[in-house]
């Protein structure tokens, strides 16, 4: 009955549901906290009891009536008559109860949340624990595997989080359309770092860590669902689904790291590119092009070659300039710099590099050794090369990183050392 | 970004010195440490922390020729010892800093900061445990 699989389908059910739950929950309490802590609750006795009973024909209502059982414990042992006799009123008034067919503001309730856990005021740590656990319906034991920190850590960070949101005085209402634009624009940003979290850190032993880079996916498409619209929302999925179609190729067998110029393409992920590519006309056509539509029409051209040497750099340089222009972001230059050099050399590329070796730019940063390294070495100066790979390798915080830079610095010194007498 | 804040203690006597400490300097002392773990257990920023015992009993350890472990005393020559190190997860190296700080004027005999040497590493993330 206990079987692995069914835990699993529930577990995926759970994690669907838990946002649209969550919602109903906080409209009827009108305090966040309060009923986030009474659905966690609730998800732990659906999974143990559900496996065992089978699953319940009305998901959410189950979870709804659960959760809010709880609700009602917690005000009663609060002791705060007043609140309990307001849920009561409300309860005899049925308005914000949701009937078990009757959830037409789910999709409502799921983006509210959304822009709740993504608030500007949170710091961006915070918001990631806090929308994988709201919205992403994860455990918290979960959550803390994904960042290797202690649970009860986690739930500390998640805890507080959820206290700045009330502090902050967010209450559960949809962002006038005035705010709306900032709100959302700060909800994709916590989902890129979220995907690049995982992304730089999913490999070798990772296997029993959260998958955060799937989590992002998992939650941007939730985004997508509930705003199909929004040409950032659909450029932000198309970037991470082209992204992560690499997965499987940007690691070798120990974890170590495989830069795109030495990856075996045949280990991308043909579908999910296509899916990703498939996004991006749509995104493009809208109008109004954002920096995740243009990053997702670069890895979308590097995904169109056969190799490095194939692939479109014109094109990909062109894009970079849009990128540029929006954002001026030093890493977004630094990338810049890498397709300037591809179309124009290595020489053109050094020279863009010295703007970025400024105290309120780059300078002093392990990314900017790199690939002046990298440039260095396509302009035939080994020694500098050399230099700067060891540079790098010495700021780096990313082992896998680290062993690469160490492994290109020793493989020119080898070929240096033999060209010498 | 997780750091490594290790206490290190001045070697002159090469134990702990506190044993000759007042009690109530050694009370200020424990609770202003104890009031840092709440605040970093609080802030969620506390990853693991540990007290190391007197290095009086620390071993060195060399490999002999079949591999097998030769036991030396203590490192003599060192200047400092390693007393406890915290691993902290925090938003900024500039946190990491003024918990490093807070660590170092620790309270110490005569409720005197310590000022004590603490060293700040960060620590490297993405490694695998099979490699």
């Amino acid at each position: 009955m206990n079987s692995p699989s069914l835990t699993y389908v529930i577990e995926r059910l759970l994690r669907e549901i838990a946002p649209q739950t969550l919602g109903a929950l906080v409209r009827r309490a009108g305090d966040f906290d309060e009923a986030e802590d009474a659905l966690q609750v609730a998800l732990i006795c659906a999974a143990a009891q559900w496996p065992i009973t089978g699953v319940p024909v009305n998901t959410r209502g189950w979870l709804f009536r659960v959760a809010n059982r709880r609700l009602q414990d917690n005000t009663r042992s609060d002791n705060a008559r007043q609140r309990r006799e307001q849920l009561v009123a409300r309860d005899r008034n049925g308005a914000d109860m949701p009937a078990d067919d009757n959830w037409e503001s789910e999709h409502d309730d799921t983006l509210i949340l959304l822009f709740m856990c993504c608030h500007a005021s949170l710091s961006p740590a915070s918001a990631i624990a806090l929308t994988l656990r709201a919205v992403g319906g994860l455990a918290t034991a979960e959550i803390a595997r994904a960042f290797l920190v202690p649970e009860a850590t986690m739930a500390q960070r998640i805890s507080r989080a959820k206290h700045s949101i009330k502090g902050a005085g967010s209450t559960f209402h949809m962002p006038a359309d005035a705010e709306r634009a900032d709100a959302l624009r700060s909800v994709l940003h916590v989902l890129y770092l979220m995907f690049s979290e995982g992304y730089s850190s999913s490999h070798g032993s990772a296997l029993q860590r959260t998958d955060l880079a799937a989590e992002a996916i998992r939650i941007t498409r939730m985004a997508h669902d509930l705003l199909p619209n929004d040409p950032e929302v659909v450029g932000l999925l198309a970037l991470m689904l082209l992204t992560h179609a690499r997965r499987l190729a940007r690691t070798g067998p120990i974890g170590e790291l495989i830069p795109l110029d030495e990856q075996d393409r045949l280990l991308w992920d043909r579908a999910m590119i296509e899916e990703g590519r498939a996004l991006l006309p749509a995104a493009l056509a809208k109008g109004a092009v954002g920096p995740y539509q243009l990053q997702a029409a670069i890895a979308a051209l590097h995904s169109e070659a056969d190799s490095t040497a194939r692939t479109d750099w014109p094109q990909i340089l062109a894009l970079y300039v849009l990128l540029l222009r929006m954002s001026g972001s030093p890493m977004v230059a630094l990338n810049h710099a890498i397709a300037a050099t591809m179309v124009h050399g290595p020489q053109y590329g050094l020279q863009l590099l010295e703007r970025l070796d400024a105290p309120n730019s780059l300078q002093g940063h392990y990314r900017l050794d790199a690939v002046r390294a990298h440039f260095y070495q396509m302009a035939g100066d080994n020694v500098s090369a050399i230099r700067h790979f060891q540079w790098a390798a010495e700021k780096t915080l990313s082992i896998p990183e680290r062993n690469y830079l160490i492994l290109k610095a020793a493989q020119l010194g080898e070929r240096n050392s033999r060209v010498l007498p | 970004m997780r750091y490594l804040i290790m206490m290190n203690l001045p070697a002159a006597t090469f134990d702990y010195t506190h044993q000759e400490w007042a009690p109530a300097d050694w009370k200020a002392h424990t609770t202003a440490q104890s009031r840092l773990n709440k605040t970093l257990e609080g802030a969620g920023e506390l990853v693991g922390i540990e007290r190391l015992t007197s290095p009086k009993s620390a071993k060195l350890i060399h490999a002999d020729a079949n591999g097998l472990p030769n036991t030396d005393g203590v490192f003599a020559e060192s200047k400092e010892f390693l007393a406890g190190f915290w691993v902290i997860d925090v938003a900024s190296p500039e946190r990491a800093y003024e918990i490093a700080a807070i660590v170092s004027a620790l309270p110490g005999p005569g409720g005197k900061p310590l000022n004590m040497p603490v060293e700040v590493r960060a620590v490297m993330s993405g490694g695998s445990n099979n490699e």
